[in-house]
């Protein structure tokens, strides 16, 4: 199913007050942000999302795909899930193996076998440690696990609506991930605390309260600075290599940075 | 009058769950009147009444807290009826899993821990199995992968059950769950029958010996070679 928009149609805030945003559209290609200080909602907007909410959670907000009600079976059927969503769960709880674990979720979601291979490939482009099929879930690490989930989301959850709950504590390739999850024509939300990623977003809503406050497009002064927080956050990345690798470090001039 | 049944295991989130439904039907000016079962403590009652609904507490004390509450079915019906109540709300202790207190025209819900791990649905019995409506709590805890696997395991043990996905900390999917119960058929206690037998249980065990030597046991007994005798007259 090709989905060229969602629409998210506002509801009441943690007081029962109406929301100040009404209605978002969000078309596919566009990379949404999702920001607000801890406990505005930003997490339970994602849900609604998740569930394609009909009215029927404790915010009532609606959510329409393109222009229309999800059917009861496109909101809970794994196999026509139009969701995919990366949580902040930093951790496996299932009592299983790496490859056990990920055929039963290709099945769940009427995929092929043979994405186990692919998605533990790609997990170990984006942690330290490799990942290995008879690996335990639960002794992972967190950034071993946080790298099998995205692995997971872009390969055997490949939905057109992609949610991704505040990447940034994963401890891994933040930007690798995002390039991965993000995959051509989707939609995507990010929730983030951290600039780089709010401002690389094309708009964001900013949540209080439990409510969706006010819609805010990224500036071309926002672009442009997005485009140095780049640079140093590429320079954060591999100095923090150098430090995991053992490495001494040398004084850096800062105007080497070229901002 | 209707009746709902709700089992699950300690700590499933029955409470929370019921909470958010219960006061979603009371804005709705529907009332209901909660029975919790509980086996030597609870205070789950004070959080129903805080919310306004008449609340009684049973505790089983030293009897199986799932036969205590099918014994008690015509009280509670009763009960429910002096408090001018449509609705019924049992909560079960939820211990063994092996008892399923589901009647016939009630509506059987369990709740079930998502954390507790994708094997669990296999390994519950008859409260999932028979349950009309199964809603897994604490999803928000784990990936969304684990979350399917979950539920697929949940439609393999019991594939006519609605599965709800539901938050008893923010409420999400309890309106569903509200819903369900609006729906649900009356029940009539003189034809009311449980949908599944309670375990067989007739031995000494059951009369209070507390020997654990084989040689004082009489009754129906199953070995763990999986046969099963009866010892005595």
């Amino acid at each position: 199913m090709i989905i060229d928009k969602i629409t998210i149609i506002g509801g009441y805030n943690k007081k029962g007050e109406k929301e100040p945003v009404e209605k978002i559209d969000i078309i596919r290609g566009e990379i949404f942000g999702v920001v607000g200080a801890t406990g505005s909602g930003k997490s339970s907007l994602i849900g609604d999302i998740e569930q394609l909410s009909q009215s029927d959670t404790f915010s009532k907000r609606k959510i329409l795909v393109n222009g229309e009600d999800p059917s009861y079976e496109d909101r809970t059927n794994p196999r026509k899930k139009m969701v995919a969503q990366l949580s902040q769960n930093m951790n496996f709880l299932a009592d299983m193996s790496v490859g056990d674990f990920l055929s039963l979720h290709a099945k769940c979601r009427g995929a092929s076998d043979k994405c186990v291979n692919a998605v533990i490939n790609l997990a170990n482009t984006l942690t330290g440690e490799p990942i290995r099929k008879d690996h335990e879930l639960t002794i992972l690490s967190g950034g071993q696990s946080r790298a099998l989930m995205v692995a997971d989301v872009a390969i055997i959850s490949d939905s057109p609506i992609v949610l991704i709950d505040e990447i940034e504590n994963a401890g891994i390739r933040k930007h690798d991930a995002l390039k991965v999850l993000s995959g051509h024509g989707k939609i995507v939300m990010v929730v983030t605390h951290d600039p780089v990623l709010a401002l690389m977003t094309d708009r964001r809503v900013v949540m209080k309260r439990g409510g969706m406050d006010k819609v805010v497009g990224t500036s071309e002064a926002e672009k442009s600075l997005s485009i140095k927080l780049n640079k140093i956050d590429e320079f954060m990345l591999s100095l923090r290599d150098k430090v995991r690798h053992g490495e001494v470090i040398e004084d850096v001039e800062m105007g080497d940075l070229g901002l | 009058m209707k009746m709902v049944i709700v089992a699950g295991t300690p700590g499933s989130g029955k409470t929370a769950v019921l909470i958010h439904a219960l006061r979603n039907l009371k804005q709705r000016s529907l009332n209901s009147a909660v029975v919790k079962i509980d086996c030597l403590f609870t205070d789950d009652g004070k959080k129903f009444e805080k919310i306004g609904i008449p609340t009684k507490v049973g505790l089983a004390m030293d009897m199986c807290p799932d036969h205590f509450a099918i014994y008690n079915i015509e009280d509670m019906i009763d009960w429910a009826d002096e408090n001018n109540s449509e609705y019924l709300i049992v909560e079960t202790a939820g211990l063994c899993h092996r008892c399923a207190p589901y009647t016939v025209n009630s509506l059987g819900v369990c709740v079930i821990d998502a954390t507790s791990g994708p094997n669990t649905p296999l390994k519950v019995g008859p409260f999932l199995s028979t349950a009309d409506i199964a809603v897994i709590t604490k999803g928000d805890m784990i990936s969304q992968a684990e979350r399917e696997i979950f539920r697929e395991r949940i439609l393999e043990v019991n594939p006519h059950c609605k599965v709800i996905e539901a938050n008893g900390l923010s409420g999400q999917g309890c309106i569903e769950l509200a819903e369900e119960i609006v729906k649900s058929p009356e029940v009539s206690l003189e034809e009311e029958k449980l949908r599944h037998s309670a375990p067989l249980a007739v031995c000494t065990l059951c009369v209070g010996e507390t020997k654990v030597n084989k040689k004082h046991h009489r009754g129906i007994l199953r070995r763990i070679d999986g046969f099963q005798t009866y010892e005595g007259e």
